[in-house]
């Protein structure tokens, strides 16, 4: 009778059976992966976290938005919750894409807790998994342990002092302790050191690899007085240089970095976020970038998304400003400056015209042939998370600032590798750099890839009135937001969840 | 010595009394009158004896007679209103109403509403106090959603627990499915019962009534009991209802000459130049006024010695929507035989549906509202000659509407569901203690829902897939075994009454959904399933008992008992355990009130009960598992993808919610039945209520999780009052009214209690991720969260300005407030019944207040960037946005929550009923028109105030229909 009341799902597996072998585990590592690929295992309507539609519940589309809409870079035209927030830095602890965010990056960790928990040389061994197998998931562990510093380091960047939990918080309803900024760099720090020896030189598409690590701890070095209010320059370029030492190479055209064949013959991304309109299709990650960035008018097929064209994200007049445009694009001698439009100038935040268009992301491949899209929209390019320009330009601000271990020579000559490829030839070469020209150069290198909230902390121009911006502070003009602003509130949602929590000063 | 009985049994207007039925005090034997309403008694004992003659409906008659030799007795019965020795259903058994020790209302086929009913809950909207059916519109078939006093559950189930003939519906809710008791291929698993097979329903309302059902009765029990066969003569009913539905009300929108004014004063050259010169209303262009027609025909009647009723029935419904289409033919058959000198009674009911549903494409309600008035229905072009928008580069807009006629031609949307449901039910009364009955009952529900979608490569729709072509499948095994004790002593020496009952339930509900590639229309994979199919699977075993002890005939003491063992729980909350006590006075019964002149019926009812609630849980969510990923979400590693082995949130400390219930009531009845009706108070409070609520971050597999956390408190109070206002040989007159007043509040909803906690339940259309309705404690579920607008002198709202309510000098989301439910205070119901010798007039009005609406359709559409829209296409609005002047969307302001209460006449009914042909003729007739949704008063300018949700958007209408209907017996 008992047992009567004792049923199992049909398809659904019991732990005994996900981690039997190898290739379940390799399923399991491909979740930790994917979880900032995907929003859920059950398509593009489906979500991981609840409180948040499933499409705009996406790491990377999320992550975009806290960084480059609170910035000089982008704005965006929907009415959605938490937009215009963003666009003026007026974020609240209600705002629902930073809770998405901040929940997002925490529950890729719980899920690399998890892997962690079930991959230890004890429960390998009592599985009676031995051998190459047992080697290759520990060598599964050191990655994922990549993946959950990088989503700490997300969290100390932008939410200064969040909930922390290890492998060791079994699932339950404890409630995680909340960690501070410079414990976390400290954590941060010391995991992506303690796996640096282990991660491999070179791995499969997709994977972590030691250049990864190196260059995110450059990246953690370069930021250490933002985090702990000391200067970590020289580690910074120490990293950089063991970044620029290993084997990546620059792809010899900027454009073709963003295109759907990015996954082959890409010498220069180190780490990228996969994407599939067949396979790994969702409604943020790239597919997000390329149909927010165009609307209908603009020929969607041309983008290879038929059925797309969002008209949501544009920029602000101040990114094309950096490359001495402004009114209507035509050509640029550089040609990482991607534009499209008639008008720079944001007069009307809700007008999406009003301001050019950054088309970067494009749905086809080097040879213009559109990529495979279930639907017209889901795009088949690769996010490129870590590219070797990042440890070029980290250097040279290192240097900069004060590093030792680099000169000011190298540094040039490695800006000028990137204008070289930019100019197709020397004229737009530099003889001189400052830490002004650095910052230009990475909005120049970067933009519309997620890095400007962080470098314009850096430079102490994000909330001070001395750097404005179209709509900075919610006014045409532009004018200074709080200081606070420069570390975004933990959700109210969590931290009532949460008694351990206390709300980062100022909201 | 032995003689024989005979008579006849007449009604008010002096016709027999088919299937009336002579009980002889003291010895059990009975019999039925035949269709002329005579009977003969045989075989009994010469001397003096007491008959008693009952009949539904009617008083019964007492009346003594001396037997000798061949003996003649006549009854007229008078009809009562109140039927106070009515038998009526309760959880295993049956009982006296005025036994009754719950609060239960029952509502049998003549109280039915009437006209073209194709859904049975529809039967009693508005007659019953505490319970609110609200349609959840006007397609065919088209369910409801029924709250019995206002429902007790946020993230489960609100649904009550339905059972038909013993045999509860089960409930399997399914992953992403929105309702616990779906069938696919058909909207509504209750339309695949025919109303016409249906005698009564009883609602179940207090603890007392409902706990012996234990987990599954927190929102109330519907038992619906269908027709049985009678005794004598085969009689033949025929019955057709044809109907005409015609569309009562339109959305409010634009005219193509407004657009053009709008957009010529307001537009750019760009716009202006897309402008049409047409004046079309979308709305007129897909809806049509509808015929349907449903027949049925039922034999009744006793075959050797059992009496038997088979029925038949077809339905052609068809929807205001083009196309849109429910087939529905159903059969069945009872057998009642009994044996062994009636020790043995059985059951058998047998009922299969199979129905066939075009569903017309319902995307289109919206799309008609929204489509651009200017624009020509039709154009030249490659998507099928329906206008749609284009871009300037010559492609489909990615960001229109698509035209609303395209889009119900261009799709064919196929469902059928057979369903099948019965039960054997054994009651058996021991030859050598007639006080004790074995009950068994076994029964089971089958379904099967079918059906294919296909819409072509060439409609504007689906143009970017290559069109639709897509199957699914979905079979329901739902089994029952239930059997139990029953023991009825009379105490004579210390005049009390024992009754007694024990019993043992399993049930089984099963569902397999099978999954199909889905392939566009030319053939080409656009979803490759990963598994072949998915069975869902949840077991109930049950315990329950039962004591009623009853002093003096006045006095009852009723105890109940449920043990319910769930496989949704772990092992370690599997078990729930249901009490409920009362207690009642039978008042009318005591000296001082029985020579009363004024009451005919006083009775005092005191309940306190503990009831569950599990359905609409997953069913496996205390389980640590994984998921693998569909083939849409797999990852590249290397050069191959792979799916993902996610692990699922879970609760292994899930358990029970429990509702504890308080009723106090009275039954009254007032002039010898003129007047009778019932009060009840009530109290319930929930716990342990499982609510999806956010969780500390990191402390599981998501974010939120379902998991008992939470209190709600329901209290109100309701009243019913039945009038025989008028009772005579030609005229009668019988009102009724009832009224409901329901507070329901969430009282705790996090672990750790603060007050500014609150979870997002629904979110706006046009506006993603925008929740506009929350739980939060103190206010009702689903409470609004808006700004609160601000106005000018004039009163026109203030585009975008809204009061800083914490006064910190900012208006952000922190400023947003509760505002309204739509949840009503009140719920009404009148009825009325006129009649006049053979003419009989009839109505049903409903009616609520504080119930307010969001309207969505207008926060969406009346803003001129809605018409003058950035995508490069026009749209319409609704016009109020001549009252708003919006330029922008401003869906949190609070100007868009408007009270919505109402009044409704649901139907308006005159019958004429010619009785029998002739005096010596079988044959009987009865004619009837009727109205359906009438009228409606009410200041909400929407579409129709009465929406469940509470969010206005894309409301199928609810038609206004006519119907003629007749009836002939033979």
């Amino acid at each position: 009778c008992k047992k009567d009341l004792v049923l199992k799902p049909t398809n659904d597996l019991t732990s005994e059976v996900v981690y039997a072998n190898l290739s379940g585990y390799k399923q399991v590592l491909a979740k930790a992966y994917a979880s900032f690929a995907t929003t859920g295992p059950k398509g593009s309507g489906d979500s991981d976290l609840g409180g948040i539609d499933a499409g705009t519940s996406d790491f990377l589309r999320l992550y975009w938005n806290a960084q480059e809409l609170t910035s000089d870079e982008g704005i965006c035209v929907w009415n959605d919750p938490g937009v215009y927030d963003l666009n003026y830095q007026t974020y609240t602890s209600d705002n629902i894409l930073l809770r998405g965010l901040y929940t997002r990056s925490l529950y890729q960790i719980t899920i690399v807790n998890e892997f962690l928990r079930e991959s230890t040389p004890e429960k390998l061994a009592a599985r009676n998994i031995t051998g190459a197998d047992a080697a290759e998931i520990t060598r599964y562990r050191s990655e994922v342990r990549f993946l959950r510093a990088y989503q700490y380091w997300v969290l100390m960047d932008l939410f200064g002092n969040p909930p922390f939990i290890t492998e060791a918080n079994e699932i339950g309803v404890i409630a995680p302790k909340q960690i501070k900024r410079a414990d976390l760099f400290k954590y941060v720090e010391s995991e992506l050191l303690a796996i640096e020896p282990e991660l491999q030189a070179s791995n499969e598409y997709g994977r972590v690899t030691k250049g990864a690590d190196q260059l995110l701890l450059s990246r953690l070095y370069l930021n250490a007085s933002v985090y702990t209010g000391t200067a970590k320059n020289t580690e910074a370029v120490t990293y950089a240089n063991k970044v620029i030492g290993g084997s990546y190479s620059l792809n010899s055209a900027y454009k073709n970095l963003f295109l759907s064949d990015n996954d082959t013959n890409n010498p220069e991304v180190i780490l990228s976020i996969n994407y599939d309109g067949n396979f790994t299709q969702n409604f943020g990650g790239t597919t997000f970038l390329t149909n927010a960035s165009i609307n209908g008018d603009m020929k969607p097929a041309d983008f290879g998304i038929p059925g797309g064209g969002w008209g949501g994200i544009r920029t602000r007049s101040t990114l094309p400003a950096i490359f001495g445009i402004s009114g209507a694009f035509t050509s640029n001698p550089d040609s990482r400056a991607m534009f499209y439009g008639t008008k720079s100038a944001n007069d009307d935040v809700a007008v999406f015209t009003d301001g050019l268009r950054a088309v970067k992301f494009r749905n086809v491949d080097r040879a213009n042939v559109p990529a495979p899209s279930n639907n017209g929209t889901f795009c088949s390019i690769d996010f490129p998370l870590f590219r070797l320009p990042e440890a070029y330009l980290n250097y040279a601000e290192a240097v900069l600032r004060g590093g030792g271990g680099g000169s000011l020579n190298q540094a040039i000559d490695y800006v000028n590798k990137l204008r070289r490829r930019a100019y197709g030839n020397d004229s737009g070469n530099v003889s001189s750099l400052n830490l002004d020209d650095v910052l230009a150069e990475r909005a120049k290198e970067f933009f519309w890839e997620g890095y400007r909230r962080t470098d314009l902390i850096r430079y102490s121009k994000f909330t001070e009135g001395s750097y404005l911006w179209p709509f900075k502070g919610g006014v045409k003009a532009g004018r200074g937001v709080e200081s606070f602003r420069s570390i975004f509130p933990l959700p109210s949602a969590d931290v009532i969840a949460n008694s351990n929590l206390i709300q980062n000063p100022g909201y | 010595q032995t003689g024989s009985i005979t008579g006849k049994i007449i009604d008010e207007t002096g016709l027999g009394l088919p299937g009336a039925s002579v009980l002889v005090k003291g010895l059990g034997r009975s019999a039925s009158t035949d269709v002329n309403g005579n009977f003969k008694l045989t075989g009994v004992t010469n001397g003096p004896v007491t008959l008693t003659a009952s009949y539904i409906g009617y008083s019964s008659v007492d009346l003594n007679v001396t037997v000798k030799g061949n003996t003649t007795a006549n009854f007229s019965l008078k009809p009562d209103a109140q039927n106070l020795n009515e038998v009526v259903v309760i959880g295993y058994g049956t009982s006296q109403k005025k036994d009754l020790t719950g609060s239960i209302t029952t509502v049998s086929s003549k109280n039915f509403q009437g006209g073209n009913i194709t859904s049975p809950e529809q039967l009693i909207a508005g007659k019953v106090a505490g319970v609110s059916i609200v349609s959840n519109g006007g397609a065919p078939g088209a369910g409801s959603t029924i709250r019995v006093r206002g429902g007790a559950s946020l993230s489960a189930s609100n649904d009550p627990l339905i059972v038909v003939d013993g045999v509860p519906f089960g409930s399997n809710k399914l992953p992403g499915a929105i309702s616990s008791n779906a069938i696919s291929g058909v909207s509504n698993p209750l339309s695949l019962i025919n109303p016409n097979d249906i005698e009564t329903f009883t609602v179940l309302k207090d603890a007392n009534a409902t706990a012996i059902y234990g987990s599954r009765a927190s929102n109330g029990v519907i038992l619906i009991t269908t027709k049985k066969g009678k005794s004598g003569e085969p009689s033949i009913d025929f019955s057709t209802v044809n109907s005409y539905a015609t569309i009562a009300r339109k959305v409010k929108v634009l005219t193509g000459d407004q657009i053009r004014a709008f957009v010529n004063a307001n537009g750019n050259d760009a716009q202006k130049a897309l402008l049409g010169t047409a004046n079309t209303d979308w709305q007129d262009v897909i809806f049509n006024n509808a015929f349907s027609t449903d027949n049925n025909l039922s034999i009744s009647g006793k075959f050797k010695n059992v009496p038997y009723r088979v029925s038949g029935g077809y339905l052609d419904q068809r929807g205001l929507l083009l196309t849109d289409r429910m087939k529905r033919a159903s059969g069945g058959i009872t057998l009642n035989p009994t044996f062994f000198d009636n020790h043995l009674k059985v059951d058998l009911n047998l009922k299969g549906t199979i129905s066939e549903s075009n569903f017309a494409n319902q995307d289109a309600v919206f799309q008609a509202v929204q489509f651009d008035p200017t624009q020509q229905v039709y154009a030249n072009n490659q998507y099928g000659g329906y206008f749609e928008w284009i871009g300037t580069s010559g492609q489909l807009n990615p960001n229109a509407p698509r035209n609303p006629l395209g889009l119900i031609e261009q799709k064919s949307d196929v469902g059928k569901a057979d369903r099948s449901f019965g039960n054997l039910k054994l009651d058996y009364s021991f030859h050598f203690l007639p006080e004790l009955h074995a009950n068994a009952n076994v029964g089971y529900d089958v379904s099967k829902g079918y059906g294919t979608t296909f819409i072509p490569a060439y409609a504007a729709q689906k143009f970017t897939v290559s069109g639709v072509a897509t199957q699914y499948e979905q079979v329901q095994h739902n089994k029952v075994a239930e059997f139990y004790l029953n023991y009825i002593k009379d105490l004579k020496g210390i005049n009390s009454n024992i009754n007694a009952t024990a019993g043992y339930g399993y049930y089984d509900n099963a569902t397999t959904v099978y999954n199909f590639t889905d392939y566009n229309a030319l053939g080409g994979v656009q979803k490759l399933p990963v598994f072949p199919f998915d069975k869902q699977q949840n077991r109930l075993l049950s315990y329950y008992g039962r004591l009623v002890y009853t002093l003096a005939d006045k006095y009852i003491l009723s105890g109940t008992m449920r043990a319910d063992g769930s496989s949704k729980f772990s092992e370690s909350g599997r078990w729930g355990y249901f009490p409920s006590a009362a207690f009642t006075w039978r008042a009318i019964d005591e000296s001082f009130l029985k020579d009363s002149k004024v009451f005919s019926d006083l009775k005092l009812r005191l309940s306190y009960g503990v009831t569950g609630q599990q359905d609409g849980l997953p069913n496996y969510s205390y389980l640590p598992n994984y998921s693998n990923s569909t083939n849409e979400s797999q990852y590249q590693i290397g050069g191959q993808f792979y799916h993902l082995y996610s692990p699922i949130a879970y609760d292994k400390n899930l358990k029970w919610e429990t509702s504890t219930t308080y009723n106090a009531g009275l039954d009254y009845g007032l002039f010898n039945g003129r007047v009778y009706g019932s009060v009840d108070v009530y109290y319930k409070k929930t716990k342990d209520l499982l609510s999806l609520v956010p969780i500390a971050v990191g402390t599981n597999f998501s974010n939120q999780l379902i998991t008992n956390v939470g209190n709600m408190e329901n209290k109100g109070i309701e009243a019913s009052i039945n009038v025989s206002l008028i009772k005579s040989a030609d005229v009668n007159w019988d009102m009724g009214f009832n009224v409901t007043y329901n507070k329901n509040k969430v009282t705790n909803l996090s672990l750790n209690p603060d007050p500014d906690f609150k979870v997002g339940t629904t979110g706006i259309d046009g506006a993603t991720g925008t929740t506009i309705q929350w739980n939060s404690v103190n206010y009702n579920p689903n409470s609004f969260l808006v700004y609160k607008q601000v106005y000018d002198a004039k009163g026109a709202p203030v585009e975008g300005v809204y009061a800083d309510l914490n006064n910190d000098g900012k208006v952000n989301e922190q400023d947003r407030y509760f505002y309204k439910s739509p949840a009503p205070k009140y719920i009404m119901g009148f009825t009325s019944s006129f009649s006049y010798k053979k003419w009989t007039l009839s109505t049903v009005l409903r009616a609520n207040l504080g119930n307010y609406i969001y309207d969505n359709i207008s926060s969406n559409l009346a803003v001129s960037r809605n018409i003058l829209s950035p995508s490069g296409l026009l749209n319409n609005a609704t016009t109020t946005i001549f009252d708003s002047n919006f330029s922008n969307n401003q869906f949190l302001s609070d100007y868009y929550i408007h009270n919505a209460s109402f009044l409704k006449m649901d139907n308006a009914g005159l019958a004429y009923n010619f009785g029998r042909l002739s005096p010596n003729s079988k044959t009987t007739l009865r004619i009837t028109a009727n109205v359906q949704n009438v009228f409606v008063i009410s200041d909400y300018k929407g579409l129709d105030p009465e929406i469940s949700t509470g969010i206005d958007y894309k409301l199928y209408p609810r038609p206004r229909t006519y119907s003629l209907g007749l009836n002939v017996g033979f």
